[in-house]
């Protein structure tokens, strides 16, 4: 019987020992709530049912082996929907459990609670979501996105697109990418970077749901003709954008794809991995199952008797619920060692994970070092490259234009 | 509300228009009062108080949109983006200007409203879905606008951070005191609408809803009653979006996009339409039930399961039963909400002697 079978007919069990009055009183123990924000059913689904399960997978992973230094893990999810007002609620809710600290889902969920997080003293972890000058520790206190932002990104795939064409002087390159503020967030970045290596820049908008972008194609691969395409796209945009630019016979090698365009389920959507040979894609967390922690789950799962869930062989979206699980959790050893065992606070759990520095989970987190000014840990990235029907690693961590990035902090910090 | 005779004792018009039809809903008035003014932010955690202040939001959006969709029957599918204007002009005013809440939250209704008669404006020639389609195209546009234009939006990440609204130096920044804050704009819009709907123009409303030609034989303006109820309704989800910018402490039109519209024309369908009441009963449901399935969901799966594997399920099933419920409801009482509280109560007015 398949595992949804099985909870189908648990709920009925379920429904029938409450009818009974049972009230399911837990015994007390060590334990530490992490509240989870997960979107399985919005706008964003198609991350969120791969991104989540991973999620749960390294808490049961860290529980199994004992727990965080003696603490069992509990952890509520709420969907918000890639809605606002539920994003509130649950936050509150987590409040309300005790929770240490909560990952964020969605940029206008994290836009939203950044005060509420910081008034309630919790800190929230949006890997991916959220603006680009919230990893600003001094200004987002208790904010933290972990991970590149989108002017790190911006910055990483220019570098990367220098390294591919020796120099950036000259060139053309064209900025595909979807009309809404995240999508333009890294333009600040390009126009910079454009003027002191003296390439030019063109941008090519395409409006939401970005299911339509022939115009905005053949505009690049008939006109502009570019040296470099780099794409900035959601939801269902991106594989919209890898079968056109194929159809035009623009070689994907010259494609660099931000991190929400870069999964694999993304680049099958569009055809295949066997069409998109050369697509290049920026990820914040490590692709593909060679990992030890990934190994670790599958034998948990063995362990238990059950197989491995079907989401791991969605290694980008799935990864990346294992590092903010990790990093969530590295920040509680942090805290619970600081305090010499015992349980920490919200506040302490902060400090914890401003502490994280050279936890790499073999490979799957950057080197990255996160501090009370920097809560993006520096802006680590990687290019993995379609070759031969799978993403294989084309470009270790590295930081792209830094300077550039920390520059640009700083002027927003001063705006304000 | 609660309260009922004993069977239909009302001579006059002015005892069926009556606020307090009868002496005792003065005291159910004050005892609900006494209630959430009182006894919940007293006794009820802080989380139950969140739950509260988004239903309190909603509610005032609830009611702008029942004004123009079930009292004066225009369709609307902009009221997302009326709330935006409502939000971004409350959200530049403060920061540009530092303007107190109690000067930007009109000022945000006011902008909505002007907005709002010009999208509004189309409904002076067509009805029904060509108007959705033109109210729809409003909406587009505003979005568009907003996220286009950054002396509107404040820059390209087009959100615009507000403080917490204070009032003699005292701040609202807690659920506790937001509670209050919006408790307030929620029973004033109350009232409002229900002063509003008895007046002569909730009576031109009404009259434009059942037949407009006919409206207009007996002497109602109808373009002028149309704009006006676009501008009112309009008004209505602009204070609405200036309360979700405070409550927040930021606006962000990605919070007001169209899916926001047709959640409301949701909330409407299911209270009522052409009901104070229904628009309560619509946004208490559609905010509460999803909370209140995933918590039984979660208690009753987490009996058998481990909490990944109730993640698992619950979020997709959470929407099926969902959605189940409102065509339950929906087939039940097509008329909402409301119109199901009425019908219990018409049938305990002459209980137990029917017939």
């Amino acid at each position: 019987m398949t595992r949804f079978g099985k909870t189908w007919l648990g709920m009925a069990g379920a429904t029938a020992v409450l009818a009974i009055g049972s009230g399911g009183a837990f015994a007390q123990q060590k334990e530490l709530v992490f509240g989870f924000q997960c979107d399985r059913t919005g706008p964003t689904a198609n991350v969120g049912v791969n991104l989540c399960p991973g999620y749960h997978d390294y808490v049961n992973l860290t529980n199994s082996k004992g727990g965080v230094e003696g603490f069992k893990i509990r952890v509520i999810e709420v969907d918000n929907e890639y809605k606002v007002p539920p994003a509130m609620e649950a936050h509150e809710r987590f409040k309300k459990e005790g929770a240490v600290l909560e990952g964020l889902y969605g940029t206008p969920q994290t836009a939203a609670l950044n005060k509420k997080l910081e008034e309630d003293k919790i800190l929230g972890t949006s890997p991916g979501f959220g603006t680009s000058n919230a990893s600003d520790g001094k200004r987002f206190p208790y904010t933290f996105p972990i991970a590149a932002s989108y002017w790190s990104q911006g910055g990483a795939a220019l570098q990367f697109a220098k390294e591919k064409m020796g120099t950036l002087k000259g060139k053309k390159i064209a900025y595909l990418f979807y009309d809404n503020p995240a999508g333009k967030e890294p333009l600040a970045i390009f126009e910079d970077i454009a003027k002191t290596e003296g390439f030019e820049l063109r941008t090519f908008a395409v409006p939401a749901p970005g299911l339509e972008m022939g115009a905005q194609v053949l505009d690049i691969t008939g006109r502009f003709k570019p040296d470099f395409v780099i794409t900035h796209l959601f939801g269902r945009a991106p594989s919209v954008s890898i079968k056109e630019l194929k159809g035009k016979g623009f070689p994907l090698s010259k494609v660099v794809a931000f991190v929400w365009g870069s999964s694999e389920a993304d680049i099958i959507a569009a055809g295949g991995m066997a069409i998109a040979e050369g697509y290049n894609t920026i990820q914040f967390a490590g692709v593909g199952k060679d990992f030890p922690v990934l190994k670790e789950i599958e034998a948990m799962y063995k362990a238990q008797g059950k197989t491995p869930p079907k989401e791991m062989d969605s290694t980008v979206f799935y990864n990346r619920g294992v590092f903010n699980a990790a990093i969530h959790v590295e920040a509680v050893r942090n805290a619970i060692r600081a305090k010499g065992g015992a349980a920490p606070t919200s506040e302490e759990v902060k400090k914890g994970m401003e502490a994280i520095k050279g936890f790499t989970l073999g490979g799957l987190v950057p080197p990255m070092q996160l501090s009370a000014e920097d809560h993006e840990g520096g802006g680590w990235v990687q290019i993995w490259t379609v070759k031969g029907g799978k993403l294989v690693k084309a470009k270790d961590w590295f930081q792209g234009y830094r300077p550039v990035i920390l520059k640009h902090l700083a002027a927003d910090a001063s705006k304000s | 509300m609660f309260h009922r005779e004993s069977g239909v004792f009302k001579t006059s018009y002015a005892a069926d228009m009556a606020l307090y039809p009868l002496p005792i809903a003065k005291w159910t008035v004050a005892v609900l009062a006494l209630l959430f003014v009182v006894i919940i932010p007293l006794t009820v955690h802080e989380y139950y108080l969140s739950i509260l202040n988004l239903i309190f939001i909603a509610i005032v959006g609830a009611l702008g949109l029942n004004i123009l969709v079930g009292y004066t029957g225009q369709i609307s599918l902009g009221h997302g983006a009326f709330m935006s204007v409502g939000a971004y002009t409350a959200a530049n005013l403060a920061v540009k200007l530092g303007l107190p809440f109690w000067l930007t939250l009109p000022a945000g209704g006011l902008m909505a409203a002007a907005i709002g008669v010009v999208v509004g404006m189309p409904s002076l020639r067509i009805k029904g879905l060509y108007l959705a389609i033109a109210t729809l195209a409003g909406q587009l546009i505003i979005e568009w606008t907003i996220n286009r234009v950054p002396a509107i939006s404040g820059g390209a990440s087009a959100s615009i951070q507000v403080d917490r609204p204070s009032l003699f130096g005292f701040s609202f920044n807690t659920q506790g005191s937001l509670y209050f804050f919006l408790l307030f704009f929620a029973v004033l819009a109350i009232v409002a609408t229900l002063n509003l709907v008895r007046s002569r123009i909730g009576r031109a409303f009404i009259a434009v809803r059942d037949q407009d030609i006919a409206a207009e034989i007996i002497g109602i303006d109808i373009y002028r009653y149309k704009l006006l109820a676009f501008a009112i309704s309009s008004f209505y989800a602009g204070v609405c979006g200036v309360l979700y910018t405070y409550y927040f402490g930021i606006a962000n039109y990605e919070q007001f996009q169209l899916i926001v519209s047709i959640d409301y024309l949701a909330i409407i369908i299911i209270g009522g339409l052409g009901s104070v009441l229904g628009s309560i009963f619509g946004a208490v449901f559609v905010t509460l039930l999803p909370i209140v399935l995933r918590i039984v969901m979660e208690n009753v799966g987490s009996l058998f399961f481990t909490t990944s594997e109730v993640a698992n399920v619950i979020s997709g099933l959470k929407l099926a039963v969902f959605g189940a419920l409102i065509i339950f409801f929906l087939i039940v009482e097509p008329e909402g909400l409301n119109r199901l509280w009425r019908n219990i109560r018409s049938y305990f007015r002459v209980w137990p002697f029917s017939y």
